[in-house]
């Protein structure tokens, strides 16, 4: 009861998307789209318990009073608010539970849910993905140096994409669209190929029961 | 008011961007705090998100609009509250069936698309005729894309071992997939510094420029 069944509707549901597949008429069609959006409700479900398991996570740490349990105060606040905001004076397109929240939106400049998106979210993505750049070149220092032929491939190929992308004159852009265009894009394609057959591998070895991991230990 | 609340949101992002940039330093409180807000905004962004574009518009309103024509989204919305039954451990088993759905939805159309899309249009694109009169250029770069993509495939043939002729084919395929590596680095490491850019052009001419005006103000 608790695989079999699993193991039964992964089987029959595999089998039909892939039949409807090699079928294009009714009902296989209509089954196909119909799981296809049943998919993308449970998936919004998914994202909904990730929320709520972080949220759970941190109710422990501070519950627990575990170290630093003060940063996820900040985190869990952080959060209410955040949902707060959406839900009582809505987003750019939604109306809220208190409606589409004029008021607030005249008084503040925009919906306090568009406004922390603009001046707190969006700052903290850009500059937590820009820092990158930063341990991007401490990597590439200690990465980069040439050991071996193939080492000296990648960071000749790496310097020259680089400066293809900056002002440095148009020959580096002319062998950096080059490498894009050919030698990158024949091991890309080796990558797809191979990677596309081990995706097909996969999915064959799930829907006929022989990978079960997904269902975990027990 | 709202002029107000736009200079502060200045300053706010001003603070975040800053206590963000202070780990560069070293560790410390700021970084910390600024660090759980991103994380408490980024969940509860996506929570919201899910709830008004994917549920609400797929599910609730369906249901309340026309409920004798979509009643079989009522699967799987038993489906998707099973999924939260992962929350207590006692009842988690019961989310193996939403989960068993959404794998084998992705194995089916995993197999067939990826069949068609990865494997059957990548390696029709690879067949090409090479030579292309009077573009010497054109022609060895075509050379070096089917060397390339054959010589890859052969180095993930791990059921012959690497050695003689056949090391030798996939040891060329490996050149190209560092080339390949070295691209992506370099692509990747340009996105990144141009994220930074794109802070500094912050700093630069929105928050500078806000604090010019506040101490002009203030000595007007």
């Amino acid at each position: 009861m608790k695989r079999r069944i699993p193991l039964l509707i992964t089987f029959f549901v595999g089998i039909l998307v892939i039949l409807s597949e090699f079928i294009p008429h009714k009902p296989f069609g209509l089954l196909t789209s119909g799981l296809e959006d049943w998919f993308m409700i449970i998936a919004g479900f998914a994202i909904i318990l990730g929320n709520l398991n972080l949220l759970k996570m941190n109710a422990i740490k501070i519950k627990h009073k575990q170290e630093n349990w003060q940063y996820y105060v900040v985190a869990v606040s952080s959060f209410a608010i955040m949902i707060l905001a959406g839900f009582l004076w809505g987003t750019k397109d939604q109306a809220g539970l208190l409606g589409q929240g004029e008021a607030v939106a005249t008084f503040i400049g925009s919906k306090p849910f568009d406004w922390l998106f603009n001046n707190a979210y969006e700052h903290l993505a850009a500059t937590m993905f820009s820092i990158l750049a930063f341990f991007i070149a401490s990597a590439a220092y200690r990465s980069f140096v040439g050991r071996s032929p193939e080492s000296y491939l990648l960071l000749i190929a790496a310097i020259l994409v680089m400066l293809g992308n900056t002002g440095f004159g148009s020959i580096f852009s002319h062998i950096s669209a080059f490498i894009m265009k050919y030698p990158n894009t024949g091991g890309q394609r080796a990558i797809i190929i191979c990677a596309g057959l081990g995706v097909i591998g996969s999915s064959l070895r799930i829907i006929t029961g022989i990978e079960r991991s997904y269902l975990g230990g027990e | 008011m709202a002029g107000f609340m736009t200079v502060f949101g200045i300053w706010l992002g001003f603070f975040l961007t800053m206590a963000i940039y202070s780990f560069l330093y070293k560790d410390n409180p700021f970084y910390k705090v600024a660090e759980q807000i991103f994380i408490g905004l980024s969940a509860g962004y996506w929570f919201v998100y899910t709830i008004y574009n994917i549920l609400i518009p797929n599910l609730f309103n369906k249901l309340a609009e026309a409920p004798s024509k979509h009643y079989l989204l009522i699967i799987p919305g038993i489906l998707g509250l099973l999924m939260l039954t992962q929350l207590t451990p006692k009842s988690a088993w019961l989310s193996r069936y939403p989960i068993s759905l959404m794998i084998g939805t992705t194995a089916g159309i995993g197999m067939v698309r990826y069949l068609s899309s990865d494997v059957i249009k990548q390696a029709t694109a690879t067949m090409i005729n090479p030579f292309v009169a009077g573009d010497f250029w054109s022609t060895i770069g075509n050379l070096m894309l089917v060397t390339g993509t054959l010589t890859g495939i052969v180095y993930f043939f791990f059921s012959k071992k690497h050695e003689g002729v056949f090391g030798g084919v996939a040891k060329t395929g490996v050149y190209f997939l560092m080339i390949s590596f070295g691209a992506a680095f370099g692509y990747t490491a340009m996105a990144r510094i141009s994220l930074l850019i794109g802070r500094v052009m912050f700093l630069k001419d929105i928050w500078f420029v806000n604090l010019t005006e506040l101490i002009a103000k203030l000595f007007t």
